[in-house]
């Protein structure tokens, strides 16, 4: 960086800053009292002024899964070809709930925002990692009600299934907030973005094994598209979680794939590439955020 | 010793070294939109330039006006200060806190109380929770709220809410502080206070750089004045002939 007025030659430059410029997802730490008061404000101020509050957080699933069972597991039958189809289903759903709405929330939160980001300077990085962390606080609630119907079942946690269920929610939360900095960026200048994240997401259901076993893809699809439909992020995820809660209390003698735990660990590295451009997208056009919103 | 010398002896707080900003005016909004517009052969967009070559440094526990009518690029210039927007070329430097009162409540959630609303606006306005607990009842103090502090904020009356944002805002740990139209808040008793409050940081030394049409105050609160013309540095001297030189001929013509 070299000044042009001569007589600021002498200038000892370390001791400045340039006013706008951050660490990326670095800063989020550094501002972790702003990040804990954002998320504090949107679980705070979501169910102001309705009766039912914070249960309307548990009807939609509450619903969406339902439907599911009795259409999948009563109606076409999925029940008899999955053991224990019901916590199979949920424990998927849950992983899926998760994603659709950290995707979406971060996509959407800079115009959203779009009143403090054209007028204070803060890490823009904030809204979205706020976003995310706002939908896991939603996610927990859910995760204690499927705790509940496992040990019902009789589950017993291992160090293998607590080691599966982290591994999969580091991977889904960077594959979340990757795709959320990526596409919410994106949707500063264009808000084309947020409709075709809608698009997305309604692929979402389908691309992963929550409604159906992985081995009827497997039935149909040749080896090397089963390939990627089993390292797919959102696919390992899943996965993970039957193999945390579900699987224990199944008799099924082969319910994952042969090299199950290396397609997860391909599944966390693509995950973390995905944040990682995502940042880097994210950084390039955040210093035309003000003026785009 | 030589006057650049004697410039430098104390280092300086912000330096704005040959900046320029331009805007692009896009024309389309989608792209779709731009799509079209492309296979039209339209055009997508113009150029416009707010800000062009500005240089010059502030030092250390200097206040500052930038003075010029609408439109002649002191709020862009502000805002690249604090770091909203970043500059096109040249370079812009700040040493120490940068804090500004530049649309006070900004962050301000209608549905959270006055009290949520103060920590929430003083860690947007880069505090950590020690230091706001420290300055809490000063903040609450001088916004003269106490009684509705656990009220939503919604319900306040508008000179409610704009002293607590000005007061929250006024109570930021800061070494240089960026001003734009001020002192348009509350009645003249406030804006009484607002003046002391003022006069406290300029004996702290602190860094001032302030926006406003306002001369009488402006002479009083500044020792320099800086004019600008759609985006051209034109003036920049001791407050008195800035005003003068605002207010003749020579800015009026081209």
């Amino acid at each position: 960086m070299a000044l042009k007025d001569p007589a600021l030659a002498s200038l000892n430059l370390s001791e400045f800053d340039v006013p706008g410029r951050g660490h990326g997802l670095l800063d989020v730490f550094r501002w972790r009292f702003l990040l804990k008061l954002l998320v504090r404000k949107e679980t705070a101020t979501r169910y102001r002024n309705s009766a039912l509050g914070w249960i309307w957080s548990y009807v939609r699933p509450a619903a969406q899964f339902l439907i599911f069972y009795i259409v999948l597991g009563k109606f076409i039958g999925m029940e008899r070809g999955v053991e224990n189809f019901a916590l199979y289903l949920f424990s998927g759903i849950i992983v899926i709930n998760l994603f659709n709405e950290g995707f979406s929330n971060s996509t959407k939160t800079l115009v959203d925002n779009a009143h403090l980001v054209r007028k204070i300077y803060l890490p823009r990085e904030l809204f979205p990692v706020a976003a995310v962390i706002v939908s896991f606080v939603h996610f927990m609630p859910q995760v204690g009600v499927l705790l509940v119907v496992c040990l019902f079942f009789g589950w017993l946690p291992s160090l293998s299934m607590v080691g599966a269920i982290l591994l999969g929610l580091i991977t889904v939360l960077a594959f979340t907030l990757g795709l959320g900095m990526f596409f919410g960026s994106l949707n500063v200048p264009f808000r084309d973005a947020q409709n075709f994240v809608e698009l997305i997401l309604l692929f979402a259901t389908w691309v992963s094994p929550v409604l159906y076993s992985w081995k009827m893809v497997a039935d149909v699809l040749p080896q090397w598209l089963v390939d990627i439909y089993l390292v797919n992020p959102l696919t390992t995820t899943v996965q993970l979680f039957h193999y945390g809660f579900w699987a224990p209390v199944s008799t099924d003698p082969h319910p994952f794939p042969d090299g199950f735990w290396n397609y997860a660990v391909i599944g966390l590295v693509i995950s973390l590439l995905v944040l990682f451009i995502g940042q880097l997208v994210f950084r390039k056009l955040e210093p035309k955020f003000a003026q785009d919103l | 010793m030589s006057a650049d010398d004697t410039a430098l002896k104390s280092m300086p707080a912000l330096v704005v070294d040959a900046v320029s900003k331009r805007f692009h005016l896009k024309h389309t909004h989608s792209l779709k939109e731009t799509f079209i517009a492309w296979t039209k052969r339209k055009q997508l967009r113009s150029d416009f330039t707010a800000l062009e070559d500005i240089t010059f440094t502030v030092p250390e526990g200097q206040s500052v006006a930038v003075m010029g009518y609408n439109g002649s690029g002191k709020s862009t210039l502000l805002k690249l200060m604090s770091g909203v927007l970043r500059p096109d070329s040249g370079t812009l430097l700040t040493r120490g806190r940068v804090a500004g009162l530049i649309e006070v409540g900004a962050g301000f959630h209608p549905d959270l109380t006055g009290r949520e609303n103060v920590y929430l606006n003083a860690a947007i306005l880069g505090m950590k929770e020690h230091e706001i607990d420290q300055v809490f009842d000063d903040i609450v103090q001088f916004a003269e709220i106490e009684e509705f502090l656990d009220q939503e904020v919604k319900h306040y009356s508008s000179g409610m809410f704009m002293r607590l944002a000005f007061s929250v805002a006024i109570h930021v740990r800061l070494d240089i502080l960026l001003v734009d139209e001020i002192l348009s808040v509350g009645d003249a008793p406030f804006r009484e206070k607002c003046r002391m409050k003022f006069e406290e940081m300029l004996e702290a030394e602190k860094t001032m750089v302030v926006v406003s049409h306002d001369m009488e105050m402006v002479r009083e609160l500044c020792s320099r004045g800086i004019v600008i013309k759609k985006g051209k540095l034109r003036f920049d001297g001791a407050i008195d002939e800035a005003i003068a030189y605002l207010q003749s001929e020579a800015y009026l013509k081209d």
